[in-house]
């Protein structure tokens, strides 16, 4: 099992380094100048001497690979170096912003799975009624919404709705305030984004549950346990959701590290200064160390959420065992 | 003689119009689904001559008009015809959508059917590229990718198309792998065929069902991308009609005053997608086999 996870581990550095190289290349190939959108807004006349400076100032008159090695060695320390745009350490400004992100994720993805377990198990066990039909349109809508989209409708009917409720709208805060200080005023700001995000993802898990669902209920353990006569809430908790859920969880795993991704355009809708919102800031401002960390960070999620994942299958299916 | 005989066997493959109708009676919601790109698919065709106005010209006496005989679906805060730009916005998503899912998908196809094919050193290569491309989620790879072309319709093909390949190519080099070791590949190696004559004509047609599905899968996902993109404000530009960028700006400032701005370009994204995932999904059923009944 140790040997396992050390061979899993070595494994993925390789893909680290090819991300890290692949995002250093990436950033350099954009067009502009940091330095000059700093100094003249881009298009302003400046001196050519504050240039160089500034230049000198971030590191990018250096040569390429002595920039890349210093990267690398950054990150293996954890010192992801200083923001190109603010000059505040980037690692403030990513913890400034984690919080909210984290928690809009986590969040989500309690959502998906209250949704997603329950709705695609029904939907398995009754099998082309109308119920399984409302589901499956339900969870390939999920799919089918633009989560941004889906955030303005929500802001929307929530403007509405508590305008004809009080008569004064009401729109949900947008400033982070950590929940053990005022839950109330942190869950009002991050159910709504918290839904959008959850939406599409427990579309995607409820499709995988009903699929997973449907394949085990035809295996013969299944038979055998009916022939027993075991009641049917027993065959399903037991026998067949147990089973079911392996590609769940593997599917959940992959998932949440695309919920990173969706979070880049949910913060942007509502208003939310998170880690996604930054990320676009970070690539239009051309900040080359802010994006470079934030892009690893999201592989290093997805990295270790596939880990956590195949370590999950030991638990939940006692005949994989790992060598 | 034997012609004769051959002449006289009855006919039993169905013709292509009764295999469509057979799929549209096992598949309603499928054919709902096709119902509905092919409705999008026409409106995006013949724009110039369904859409009732200008989608690009303002009118600034008539602004954030609700829905009436004039304006279906209302005008935008310039005062622009929302179904025209809604019907020309079509084409935009089907251009996108289509050539994104097309060439990432034929891409995927050589470079997974390749890395079956060759394994070894080649196989460890590719998939470990692929790995790394994978683990940036696509709107990430897209908007670092628009970031180095700019935006505009043809560099947000690419930015969508790039992250789409080794999606594609993991899927087809699983097929691909059961593919190779079948005795007419190795009876093609004996004739003297080259690599890419079996990679092209013996072993890419016999991965089609997997690929297709997910060619399908993507033409949604790219729509959505463009959308994102779009609405993010590094997709399409303006003036040219695009639903993500018509939810852009706008479409929040004036979402309690007019909410038609922000509700109907969202329902055509939703509705496309969910036509071309509904259609995807029952093309996958009636494919394979084991998924017939259920």
């Amino acid at each position: 099992m140790y040997q396992y996870i050390a061979k899993r581990v070595l494994l993925t550095i390789p893909t680290l380094l090819g991300a890290a190289a692949l995002v250093f290349i990436l950033m350099r190939l954009i067009p502009g100048d940091i330095c000059l959108v700093r100094l003249g807004g881009g298009g302003g006349s400046f001196d050519p001497k504050a240039l160089v400076a500034c230049h000198a100032e971030i590191g990018v008159d250096r040569p390429y690979i002595v920039q890349f090695v210093e990267f690398i060695w950054g990150l293996m320390r954890f010192d992801f170096g200083t923001s190109m745009w603010s000059g505040k350490p980037v690692s403030t400004e990513i913890l400034a912003r984690l919080p909210i992100s984290l928690e809009i994720a986590l969040l989500g993805t309690a959502v998906a799975i209250g949704i997603a377990i329950p709705l695609g198990t029904i939907s398995a066990l009754k099998q082309n009624t109308w119920i399984d039909v409302v589901v499956r349109i339900f969870a390939i809508g999920g799919i089918a919404t633009p989560s941004f989209w889906l955030g303005i409708m929500s802001v929307l009917m929530v403007l509405d709705l508590s305008a004809w409720m009080t008569g004064t709208p009401w729109m949900p805060p947008i400033d982070y305030v950590p929940i053990w200080k005022d839950p109330i005023r942190n869950l009002s700001m991050a159910i709504l984004p918290a839904i959008t995000v959850g939406y599409r993802y427990a579309a995607v898990s409820m499709r995988m549950t009903r699929s997973a669902m449907l394949e085990v209920m035809r295996e013969d353990y299944i038979r055998t346990a009916r022939a027993k006569g075991l009641i049917n809430k027993l065959i399903v908790n037991r026998h067949a959701l147990k089973n079911a859920l392996l590609p769940v969880v593997t599917l959940l795993g992959i998932e949440f590290a695309f919920l990173i991704g969706g979070l880049v355009v949910t913060e942007q809708v509502f208003n939310l200064n998170g880690v996604g919102r930054l990320f676009v800031l970070a690539v239009q401002n051309q900040d080359y160390t802010l994006t470079q960390a934030l892009v690893m960070l999201t592989v290093v999620i997805f990295v270790f959420t596939n880990l956590v994942v195949d370590l999950l299958y030991g638990w939940l299916d006692p005949r994989i065992h790992f060598a | 003689m034997s012609a004769t005989v051959v002449d006289d066997l009855p006919d039993t493959r169905p013709s292509v119009w009764q295999a469509v109708w057979k799929f549209c009676r096992r598949q309603p919601l499928g054919t709902f689904g096709l119902v509905l790109v092919i409705i999008i698919a026409i409106a995006g065709a013949t724009a110039e001559l369904i859409a009732p106005y200008n989608p690009t010209a303002n009118d600034f006496a008539a602004m954030t008009e609700a829905p009436s005989w004039e304006h279906w679906l209302g005008t935008d805060q310039f005062g622009r015809d929302m179904l025209s730009r809604i019907v020309f916005g079509a084409r935009t998503a089907l251009i996108v959508g289509l050539t994104s899912a097309a060439v990432g998908g034929f891409a995927g196809l050589v470079v997974g059917v390749s890395s079956a094919y060759f394994g070894g050193m080649i196989d460890l290569i590719i998939q470990r590229l692929s790995d790394i491309v994978m683990a940036f989620p696509l709107i990430i790879m897209a908007l670092a990718v628009v970031s180095i072309f700019g935006p505009g319709v043809h560099n947000v093909i690419i930015a969508i198309t790039i992250p789409l390949i080794p999606r594609c190519s993991r899927v087809v080099r699983a097929s691909a792998l059961t593919v190779r070791s079948m005795p007419y590949i190795d009876a093609a190696r004996a004739c003297g065929f080259g690599a890419t004559r079996i990679i092209l004509r013996h072993m890419a047609p016999n991965v089609v069902a997997p690929f297709l599905i997910m060619v399908t899968s993507f033409v949604g996902q790219a729509i959505l991308a463009e959308a994102s993109l779009s609405y993010l404000g590094l997709g399409v530009q303006e003036p040219v009609p695009a639903w993500g960028l018509m939810l852009q700006g706008g479409a929040e400032e004036y979402a309690s005053t007019a909410p038609w701005i922000a509700i109907f370009p969202g329902l055509a994204i939703m509705l496309a997608v969910l036509g071309i995932n509904l259609f995807g999904d029952a093309l996958r059923d009636a494919l394979d086999p084991k998924l017939r009944e259920r």
